[in-house]
């Protein structure tokens, strides 16, 4: 069975990051994997997206309309934005954070409003959690992104890997411990 | 043992494991890393070179004395590439020679999306296409002995699809080869003479290329149903399968020039259907079809972007999908946009003052000074037009007594890869253009490479460091039309570009900061931050006119976002009313 994760945020986010730890405890499990991260320019601030796809033999990278296994936004905006790429019945995990761009921040465009309820109301699998403030309890918002990977090892049920050896071997060893509690905050959450 | 790479990482390795002895190219997005790769490997001397015909040329002097040598480019470094190219392919190899050339279908990240494969043809020199990772290091070491064994340069063509997406991979050793005294021939030697030799030699090659390519391992037939048979390469291979799985046979070409004809006979006689599935040029099909065989690929598919498993399915199963969810909201856009701190900001917001300014602008991060609000560039065209387009329209409305000054900007590697000449025009013609250089000590937009004005190599070691006021004064501008500013002082910068819109002749300023995403200057400004004295705002918002994304307005109350903010302090120099202040300098 091929399965498609589809991650979506904003540069700086940690996405790619994000992948990385995936996909190494994706292929320790034996599973062949494709990874795809379409990238350019050094600024911060566009939309990123990370594609990967596992299972017996994959090809393509490319996640199509209405085939990702899972949709994890890692910003509201995102979320909606790719959601015609979840599958029916798919999974939608996201983080309940708005980035605004520059056309929102000057007010050419307004940030629309609600978008959680709209967002709830339109897909049923759908968990909606703000990372960053967890991750911000525990001591810094930047670990939002192995919060959500907590949560997306449990949506897939995969929590028998070694996730946290994993996440040490990508992250510098002063950050090892609240990577570690992000993580675990992630697969109980 | 196998790791997951992406197919730039692979190409890296392939060549190490090959025996590649020198590798050189420019930076360019999707290629960049292959040459980032490679310097991690000591036993490859691995040089960015100031631009891609520089680092085509130096290949050819490597190849000519016995070396393996890989030279790396983006899809347009290629038309940089092109005249020593041309020569290349006539003169020959002596240690294997590779182009790694990256295509960009979908214009990720280019300003053409044009197909290269043609170029191979036009040069008459082997095409190889991988499809994944494993193939990115497999082909490479059959891309030497090709070049080696039909004394040819080899190109191996990539796509951004190819070059991002990672997958596992079996390494390998090294193994090394050995290369042999010079000895000096003629053989190196173009002329007229000698090309008309050349060109018959090279014309002798290519039946037996083909006949090579028909037993070739790089091109292989994987029988599934007969009823459709694919001949695809590269990338849309990978989409090909996801598409068709084991309903179709396939036809998997890796050398792609010249094209196994005899197997490509074997597989469409025994086919019911014959798709040709590639990207952009129909360069399989047209020579697929002059062969006498029918086939369905560009009556069909779309000479536009990167295919997908999506469009193929669409557009030959007639298969479409509606999305399972939607929701119904105006979603903002997030167009690339200069980053807080960003020294390009400032000079662009200067001479968005002037209103008789008109602008040549240059591909770089600096591009992005065409957004609005600062919304100054009238023309981009390609590295180095910066200056040079700048010049033809100063003299178009100089001879036509238009009162413009036109302004041109130009980043400090793109100066060097390709503005000297341009900078030369411009001294030895006259012209009363006034020049940006944007010095921001890196080659930011590729991801920060080095370059000859950063004081260090691609393999981290010291070199002298490029000045460029020197340059630009031995080039002949004279010293006191040459000013360098600080780009984080606003009063500097408008008074230098006030300057310039007097001067006549030739006027070049010098906008000087690092890069702020750079890591050493994100250390240096670690804490450096500007807040806004909530008592003190007015809600002008006359911060908000140089487009800082940290300058935030938001239910009628401005703050800047202090994950973004670098202390650059140019909203602050905005301000009428003193409400922004400055912290964490004190060091
Ligand atoms: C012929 C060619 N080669 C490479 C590129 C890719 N590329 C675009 S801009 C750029 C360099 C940008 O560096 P710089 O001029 O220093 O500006 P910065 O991004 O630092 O502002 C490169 C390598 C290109 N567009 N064209």
């Amino acid at each position: 069975m091929t399965k498609r994760i589809l991650m979506a945020g904003v540069g700086g986010q940690g996405t790619i990051l994000t992948s990385k730890v995936l996909s190494e405890g994706l292929i320790q499990e034996g599973y062949d994997v494709k990874m795809c991260e379409i990238h350019g320019m050094a600024q911060r601030g566009g939309s990123v997206t990370t594609q990967i796809v596992f299972g017996e033999e994959v090809y393509s990278t490319c996640i199509n309309t209405g085939e990702a296994d899972v949709l994890i936004a890692f910003e509201k905006a995102e979320a909606a934005r790719f959601l015609p790429n979840l599958k029916e019945g798919g999974k939608l995990i996201v983080n309940d954070l708005e980035i605004y761009s520059l056309p929102v921040l000057t007010g050419a465009v307004k940030y629309p409003e609600h978008l959680e309820d709209l967002i709830t109301a339109a897909v049923p699998d759908v968990i909606i959690l703000n990372a960053n403030k967890i991750a911000a309890d525990l001591g810094n918002s930047k670990a939002q992104n192995i919060v959500l990977l907590g949560v997306l090892v449990k949506a897939l049920g995969l929590e028998e890997i070694d996730w946290e050896a994993i996440i040490c071997r990508f992250v510098p060893e002063k950050l090892q411990d609240l990577n570690k509690k992000a993580f675990q905050a992630g697969l109980t959450a | 043992m196998k790791v997951l790479m992406t197919g730039n990482e692979a190409l890296a390795r392939g060549a190490y494991e090959a025996g590649c002895h020198i590798a050189t190219g420019y930076p360019g997005t999707p290629s960049t890393e292959i040459l980032e790769n490679l310097a991690k490997y000591k036993e490859v001397l691995s040089q960015w070179a100031p631009n891609e015909k520089v680092a085509a040329e130096v290949a050819a002097g490597v190849s000519a004395t016995g070396g393996r040598v890989i030279v790396t480019m983006k899809v347009v470094g290629l038309n940089v590439a092109m005249d020593p190219l041309m020569t290349m392919s006539y003169l020959g190899t002596r240690g294997g020679l590779v182009f790694v050339v990256a295509d960009d279908p979908g214009c990720s990240s280019s300003q053409t999306e044009q197909d290269n494969r043609l170029i191979a043809k036009f040069a008459k020199i082997p095409l190889i296409e991988p499809s994944d990772s494993q193939e990115c290091k497999d082909f490479m070491k059959d891309a030497f002995e090709i070049s080696e064994k039909f004394d040819v340069p080899v190109m191996v063509r990539m796509t951004t699809r190819t070059c991002h997406s990672k997958s596992l991979v079996e390494l390998g050793e090294r193994t090394e080869v050995e290369v042999t005294p010079y000895v000096r021939t003629r053989k190196y030697c173009s002329s007229p003479a000698a090309a008309r030799v050349n060109h018959a030699k090279l014309e002798k090659m290519l039946p037996e290329l083909e006949e090579y390519s028909n037993t070739s391992r790089l091109n292989r037939i994987e029988w599934g149903d007969k009823k459709i048979g694919i001949i695809t390469a590269g990338a849309s291979y990978q989409h090909a399968k996801a598409a068709f799985g084991d309903s179709a046979s396939y036809l998997k070409i890796g050398l792609s020039n010249k094209l196994p004809m005899k197997l490509i006979k074997e597989f469409a006689s025994q086919v019911e259907k014959l798709y040709v599935i590639e990207e952009n040029e129909p360069m399989m099909e047209d020579q697929i079809r002059l062969a006498g065989f029918e086939c369905t690929g560009r009556d069909r598919l779309t000479p536009l972007y990167d295919l997908t498993p999506q469009i193929l399915k669409e557009s030959l199963l007639d298969e479409k999908k509606a999305p399972a969810y939607t929701v119904e909201a105006a979603l903002p856009p997030r167009p690339p946009v200069l980053c807080a701190g960003c020294p390009h900001r400032s000079i662009f917001y200067a001479v968005s003052k002037h209103k008789k300014a008109v602008a040549a602008n240059d591909i770089g991060c600096y591009t992005l000074g065409f957004v609005p609000p600062l919304d100054v560039t009238d023309t981009i065209v390609c590295m180095g037009a910066g200056i040079t387009a700048g010049l033809g329209m100063e003299r178009l409305f100089r001879r036509t007594g238009q009162d413009k000054k036109v302004f041109g900007f130009i980043g400090d590697s793109t100066f060097f890869h390709s503005g000297i000449t341009g900078l030369l025009d411009a001294v030895w013609n006259g012209s009363n253009m006034a020049i940006c250089i944007l010095d921001n000590r890196t080659t930011a937009m590729t991801g920060h490479q080095e370059n000859p004005g950063t004081g260090h190599t691609l393999m981290g070691e010291e070199a002298p460091m490029i000045d460029i006021r020197k340059l630009v004064l031995g080039l002949g501008v004279p010293e006191d039309h040459i000013r360098e500013v600080n780009a984080y002082d606003m009063t500097e910068v408008q008074q230098a570009v006030d300057d310039a819109a007097k001067a006549e002749g030739v006027f070049v300023i010098i906008n000087k900061q690092p890069c702020a995403l750079l890591k050493s200057n994100m250390k240096a400004r670690a804490g450096m931050r500007c807040f806004v004295d909530q008592e003190k705002c007015k809600k002008c918002k006359a911060c908000m006119k140089i487009g800082c994304p940290a300058v935030i307005s938001k239910d009628n109350r401005v703050s800047i976002d202090e994950t973004q903010c670098n202390g650059c302090t140019l909203c602050l120099q905005q301000c009428p009313f003193n409400a922004i202040r400055k912290e964490g300098f004190e060091k």
